[in-house]
């Protein structure tokens, strides 16, 4: 097949567990897990490249993949269904030389140079399926090109007492990276990498190899490519980031961040229509508010039928909520049936699950004395919470209670 | 059982616009917006393909530009194929003849498609009926009958109105029509056409050239009602819920039909659903002090003030203290604060400014058009 050059190609690396959300992970890849009433986390880069121009995109996936690539399909929602380019998913392979799973996130794009060589891309852009937040890479890219640089690495400005939880970059006035701690324990800078690169390829292409013929190496991005690169000196600058970008990595912040579409404070407008995220859409009728409906402060997606009390909080596509139901400052995820009485405070409830009749999931904080008991409490997908079943706060339910 | 892959759907996109013009002043019947999201085209569309059909062709006329940019290359239906699938038939204007007076015209226009298409049977039908329709025993009946037109119709009671607008048939005990009655001046129960018709792919290309060279343009007058006694002539009753829109008052009630969760379950079955254009639209979000009750939704609305008993089209904006109650809100409208909408139709993009009151009733519903700014 004839492959037209594309000047860039962008990787995303998918095949991470995201071990620390627990039962919402437990039967898919963090990629997929939903986000924002309608969209999964790997919308954000997906249509992030394609807003940035991006039309060619290879999905690395490893970890639990099946819902990830039904999702994905051919790319169409998010018009990567393309003649030349667009997206593929690009699980681990036998070779003729044995069985090899993705042992770092260097050695998945080093075992698919193959992929990237076909379009004989100038520059490359590594994306991880973990983040919440609207890039224009072109611009990433622009600036690499501007600054004639061999890597470019997105950094965001954290606060310093959080800064010992990032990659932290220390780069000069203009901009050129000097130095790079992996979650260093006094950072000499608050500049945290978003876990965002661009390339130029066959740099890149260059320490791939030679990192996979180290056998001490771990094979990864922040442990070895970055290091390895600036150690020889190679031109790496750091790109500043000021927008709205979260890391969903843990419950806590994944609840945090769907709050956030409901606070209209926060730098993040789904509805913006120059800069649209796009889905798989489900089909759905539109969502009925039903005559003993209370609904505030909330995000409510399509195919809904809420007939119980909702205050802020977000009900993913197909969501039933009864009569007598109250659901709080949680997130339900798809298809999702919470029966009449049922109490949900604080929680995240997963898809497919059903939660029984005056059933009692989470609890409000302000009703917890030790401030250390209390959390969101999370059932995973596809769970049955019996009637009158009570899930504490902290709860992480991911079989049938 | 007919096998549905050899069936051709045909569907009429600007039959009956004299009916509804208001809607179709900017757009095709096909094209009117309808339950939150949909185009009316999306329900014959989807039942066709939930159906099993693969193939079908689109008869345009004018206005057809909406209908265009909504139906797309049918990838929403599935019908974006390499061997088949969706395609929209814009006028044939020949020679000598303009655009088509009526349907046996704008079939003749079809004629290749249509004989290309190599089906054994056509299913045609309007963009006016709400309904999720299995067709499939439909094309059954057609065939065990071997009949040459089966007719689908509907037993309804219908006031004189309605009836002056529809085409109504007598069937007998084996079902046969004889007799059929155009826009009557009757009322109460009647079998109404559905104006959906099965016929043999070979039949119809016959009696399009036969018409042709005679002349004829109108599929009811001439060969329903002129040569009824020539053909075997089937009527289908279809059974379950449909709403034919033929006024702006029949919109508006199978607009509120749809807050019947029965009627909607129905309609909106999740195991055939009715598919549409995907807009990309963030979920609803619903402020502080709203309150909605009874009504459905579409993505990307913004409520912030009372909705009742109302259907609100994707990205409305319902202001501070604004009460929207029994209306229709289509798409992109904004209903300032303290205004109040009722009993009453917006259609897209309408803004209705701070504290005015806007009052319709049921049977006359106040319909603001396009763009428009009260």
């Amino acid at each position: 097949m004839n492959h037209i050059k594309k000047e860039c190609v962008a990787m995303l690396l998918a095949g991470g567990q995201g071990s620390r959300l627990y039962a919402l992970t437990q039967d898919m890849a963090k990629p997929a897990v939903p986000y924002g009433g309608k969209y999964r986390i790997i919308d954000f880069p997906l249509s992030n490249c394609v807003n940035s121009g991006i039309d060619t995109v290879g999905v690395l996936t490893q970890y639990q993949p099946l819902v990830l690539n039904e999702y994905i399909g051919n790319g169409q929602p998010w018009g990567l269904d393309r003649a030349h380019g667009g997206v593929h998913v690009l699980p681990p392979y036998e070779t003729a030389s044995g069985k090899a799973w993705y042992s770092g996130t260097a050695n998945a794009i080093y075992q698919n140079i193959g992929f990237v060589d076909r379009y004989d891309p100038d520059y490359v852009v590594i994306l991880s399926g973990d983040h919440i937040y609207k890039m224009d890479y072109a611009k990433m890219v622009d600036f690499h090109k501007e600054h004639n640089a061999d890597a470019t690495i997105a950094v965001l400005e954290v606060p310093w007492e959080e800064a010992p939880r990032f990659g932290i970059m220390t780069a000069d006035a203009d901009g050129t990276i000097t130095e790079f701690a992996e979650k260093p324990k006094e950072p000499k800078s608050n500049l945290a990498s978003m876990g965002i690169y661009v390339f130029s390829w066959q740099k890149l292409r260059k320490y791939l190899i030679e990192n996979e013929q180290d056998e001490t190496a771990t094979k990864d991005f922040g442990k070895n490519i970055i290091p390895a690169m600036l150690g020889n000196n190679e031109k790496m600058v750091a790109y500043h980031f000021d927008g709205y970008w979260k890391d969903v990595g843990t419950i806590d912040s994944l609840w945090e961040a769907n709050m956030d579409v409901l606070d209209p404070n926060v730098p993040l407008d789904l509805l913006d229509d120059s800069w649209k995220i796009y889905s798989r859409n489900p089909v759905m009728p539109p969502h009925f508010a039903g005559p003993q409906s209370r609904i505030e402060n909330s995000m409510i997606a399509e195919g809904c039928e809420v007939n119980g009390m909702i205050d802020f909080s977000v009900l993913f596509a197909g969501v039933t909520v009864e009569e007598g139901a109250i659901v709080r400052d949680s997130i339900v995820m798809p298809n999702t049936v919470i029966k009449k009485g049922a109490v949900i405070e604080y929680a995240i409830v997963g898809e497919n699950c059903i939660i029984g009749e005056e059933a009692h999931i989470g609890e409000r904080p302000e009703l917890i004395e030790n401030k250390d008991e209390w959390g969101v409490a999370v059932i995973g997908h596809n769970v049955k919470v019996s009637d009158k079943a009570v899930a504490p706060p902290k709860a992480m339910i991911s079989k049938d209670i | 059982m007919a096998s549905m892959a050899n069936v051709l759907g045909l569907i009429f996109a600007n039959m009956h616009e004299q009916l509804l013009p208001e809607l179709t002043k900017t757009r095709a019947m096909a094209s009117v917006p309808f339950g939150c999201k949909y185009r009316l085209v999306d329900f014959p569309l989807s039942s066709m393909v939930n159906s099993g059909i693969t193939q079908v062709g689109i008869i345009t006329k004018q206005n057809y530009y909406s209908l265009m940019t909504h139906l797309g290359m049918g990838s929403e239906w599935d019908l974006a194929r390499k061997n088949g699938g969706l395609h929209i038939l814009p006028p044939y204007g020949r020679e000598g003849t303009g655009i088509y007076r009526g349907r046996l015209e704008a079939l003749a226009g079809a004629l290749q498609f249509i004989n290309e298409s190599n089906a054994d049977y056509v299913v045609m039908t309007d963009a006016n009926v709400v309904a999720n329709i299995d067709l499939r025993p439909i094309v059954d009946f057609h065939e065990k009958n071997d009949a040459d037109i089966t007719c689908v119709y509907g037993n309804v009671v219908y006031p004189v109105e309605r009836a002056q607008a529809q085409t109504v048939i007598e069937v007998d005990g084996n079902n046969t029509v004889y007799d059929v009655l155009a826009r009557p001046t009757m009322s109460g129960e009647m079998n109404v056409l559905m104006n959906i018709y099965v016929m043999k792919r070979t039949f119809l290309e016959e009696l399009i050239r036969e018409s042709e060279c005679r002349s004829l343009y109108s599929f009811e007058t001439d060969i329903l009602q002129h040569k009824l006694k020539d053909y075997k002539v089937m009527g289908y009753k279809y059974d379950r819920y449909f709403e034919i829109i033929d006024s702006m008052k029949t919109y508006y009630k199978a607009t509120m039909d749809m807050m019947n969760r029965t009627v909607s379950k129905e309609v909106f079955a999740l195991a055939t659903p009715i598919y549409t254009k995907v807009h990309d639209v963030a979920p609803a979000k619903y402020g502080i002090d709203c309150s909605v009750k009874s009504s459905i939704i579409a993505d990307g609305c913004i409520i912030d003030g009372v909705v009742e008993n109302s259907v609100l089209f994707r990205g409305v904006k319902i202001g501070k203290g604004a009460v929207v109650k029994n209306s229709i809100v289509m798409a992109g409208t904004v209903i300032e604060e303290k205004a109040s909408f009722i009993d009453a139709v917006a259609d897209k993009n309408v803004t209705v400014t701070k504290n005015r009151v806007i009052t319709g009733s049921a049977d006359f519903p106040v319909y603001i058009n396009k763009g428009g700014v009260v």
